[in-house]
């Protein structure tokens, strides 16, 4: 199959966004030996490298998800886009923007916003593209004339609830919020807590999307169980956030119910249990071994997350593990072996369905050998953190220094597993990217050869 | 933190959507009607619930009202992207200390003298006098706001803690 011209939409976000994780990972390996070694490349602070790694990692969780959209609708689901051009503009805004930002952070101009550190001003031209995108999207499914699947839904809930809380996260900007440093400090989380619900929205959207194409079972898609887990998840995005700022001296009746909220994952958890033991039986694997093995690897990180996360929603336990590494084990966890793994899966979806298997390899090679490593890297990244991070919560003395000295062996597995890491992911971002540029060369011939003719 | 509530949820399901273990697809009109009910339910919720947290929910009466250096003092924060490596009340980056009370904790000449000339794992980021005066108002501001990490709690039977220096 050769994909035509307009898809490349699709393509071409997908492969900015394997870039954009490319670079974000060094910039995390640098700051990482900055944290062991403080002095480690001075022009280049910390406060520096921390936005870069993640606004470039935090990008390519976007961008991907994006480009899946883009490219799955008008190529599988027979959706031509309501306006290729928005969409394209979209890219290249994206593009500038993202440049713009780069050069803010290593110029040190910051916004100063943790996550948000670019000026805020650069935030326009992605909140317009962003309103862009929605119109697009939103005049583009409503052409499906069959009720919608729980993906459609789970896409058009990420896009809007990322519009809302995107702006909710710049109401510092009002002098009513930004004084009062509880009500800064909650609705920052609020919002934070909700817009990583909404990107998972997108991402989690599109696990779904591979999955019942790969098992060609469409109907679950559109399941009873499907919605009650959407809305589960949804209600959560909504409510749930407030476990992140259980310290935070808000209204205990807030805190309360975000406590009550976040333990009806726990239905989640039992239903996963339950259906453990069958669920590694079935599917076309060998037809998309790679694809399902990126799948499977977010299954077993997924379950491993959920049982950290119930855990630190505890208010027992978030009196440890709070403000410590036990909550970048959670986020990396959820980034890295959820959301890039499931990524990865559509990424590498696209290329089994787009190129022949004489092309575009087999199940064994190059990116089983990423694989492995990575996974086995994040492994041993996780421990690392939660070791570090129990260290630091159950330190009962002074003294930062003192304890960031006996915590720092650690962080010196955590720092070579990341490099480990990275250079997994790295081998397989090298492959992915390689056979996605094939496809958007066989597009680009095939759109030249007729007009030749 | 347990940011995705929604991990599971789909990222699960997705791998495991075989026939046998899901109820018969709902394509009728009333399910249909019935789900978007049930969104947009949730969704006015979320502005009802937005407002309260705005406003009544996260009021500090007790808190003094933020003085000119400490709101230069916030801006001067965020110009050197401090919450790279600090925090407040736990959130922010962890190379440095959590900043909440610190001048409580060390006093505004301490907090002043670190900020001005750096230290082993603290560049020297070159302020000048007054942002550092500006920095340090602002700290004590943060500081009448709470406590971090609580320092007189009880742990309740069903994992709850209550915090008795709590202001709220």
């Amino acid at each position: 199959m050769i994909a035509r011209e307009h898809d490349l939409i699709g393509l071409n976000f997908l492969r900015l966004g394997m870039l954009s994780l490319g670079v974000g990972m060094f910039f995390g390996v640098i700051g990482g030996f900055q944290f062991l070694f403080p002095d480690f490349l001075q022009e280049l602070l910390f406060t520096k490298t921390r936005p870069i790694h993640v606004s470039m990692v935090v990008s390519w969780i976007f961008l991907a998800a994006i480009g899946g959209i883009y490219f799955y609708l008008p190529r599988q689901q027979n959706l031509k886009l309501w306006s290729p051009v928005a969409a394209n503009i979209h890219f290249w805004v994206f593009i500038f923007t993202g440049l713009a930002i780069l050069f803010s952070y290593l110029t040190g101009r910051f916004g100063g916003r943790e996550y948000f550190e670019f000026p805020a001003a650069l935030s326009v031209p992605i909140f317009f593209t962003w309103i862009m995108f929605g119109v697009n999207y939103f005049n583009t499914v409503r052409k499906e004339k069959e009720p919608w699947p729980v993906y459609y839904w789970m896409w058009g809930t990420g896009v809007v609830f990322f519009f809302i809380t995107f702006c909710e996260a710049y109401l510092w900007l009002i002098p009513y919020f930004r004084e009062s440093m509880v009500r800064e400090i909650i609705v920052q989380w609020k919002s934070y807590g909700a817009l990583t619900g909404s990107w998972n929205m997108l991402v989690y959207g599109t696990a779904i999307y591979v999955a019942t194409r790969i098992s060609g079972d469409k109907e679950a898609a559109r399941s009873r169980m499907a919605f009650s887990l959407y809305f589960l998840g949804l209600f959560n995005l909504i409510f749930g956030w407030a476990h992140h700022t259980y310290l935070v001296p808000s209204q205990t009746w807030i805190r309360l119910f975000a406590y009550g909220v976040s333990m009806t994952e726990l239905l989640i958890l039992g239903k996963i249990l339950w259906d453990w033991r069958g669920s590694l039986t079935e599917f076309q694997k060998n037809l998309h071994c790679n694809a399902y093995r990126f799948l499977f690897a977010a299954d077993i990180w997924i379950f491993i997350n959920l049982v950290l996360a119930l855990i630190i929603s505890v208010p027992a336990f978030n009196l440890v593990t709070h403000g410590t590494h036990v909550t970048v084990a959670h986020s990396m966890g959820s980034t890295i072996g959820i959301n890039t793994m499931i990524l990865l899966s559509s990424v590498f979806y696209i290329i089994r369905e787009e190129l022949s298997a004489e092309v575009h390899g087999v199940c064994s090679g190059q990116v089983r050998t990423g694989f492995w490593v990575s996974n086995i890297s994040l492994a041993v990244f996780f421990v690392a953190l939660l070791a570090a991070g129990f260290g630091r919560g159950l330190y009962d003395g002074a003294s930062f220094q003192d304890m960031a000295t006996q915590i720092r062996p650690f962080m010196m597995v955590f720092v070579l597993s990341g490099v480990t890491l990275m250079l997994g992911i790295w081998l397989v971002l090298w492959n992915a990217f390689r056979l996605m540029g094939m496809i958007v060369s066989s597009a680009t011939s095939e759109e030249v050869q007729p007009e030749a003719a | 933190m347990n940011l995705d509530p929604f991990h599971a949820t789909f990222g699960y399901d997705c791998y495991h959507f075989r026939p046998h273990d899901l109820a018969a697809p709902s394509r009728s009109r009333g399910t249909i009607i019935n789900n978007r009910l049930i969104f947009g339910t949730l969704f006015v919720s979320f502005f009802f619930y937005s407002a309260y947290v705005y406003t009544v929910g996260t009021e500090a009466a007790h808190v003094p009202p933020m003085s000119d250096e400490a709101r230069r003092g916030q801006q001067v924060f965020q110009k050197y992207n401090c919450i790279a490596c600090h925090q407040f009340y736990g959130l922010g980056g962890y190379m440095g200390p959590d900043l909440t009370n610190v001048i409580s904790n060390r006093g505004e000449a301490y907090a002043g003298a670190f900020i001005a000339a750096g230290t082993a794992s603290m560049p020297n980021l070159g302020l000048s006098p007054d942002e550092t005066s500006d920095v340090v108002s602002y700290l004590g501001f943060v500081d009448t706001t709470g406590t971090y990490p609580p320092k007189n709690y009880e742990v309740t039977w069903f994992g709850w803690v209550t915090q008795e220096d709590d202001p709220q």
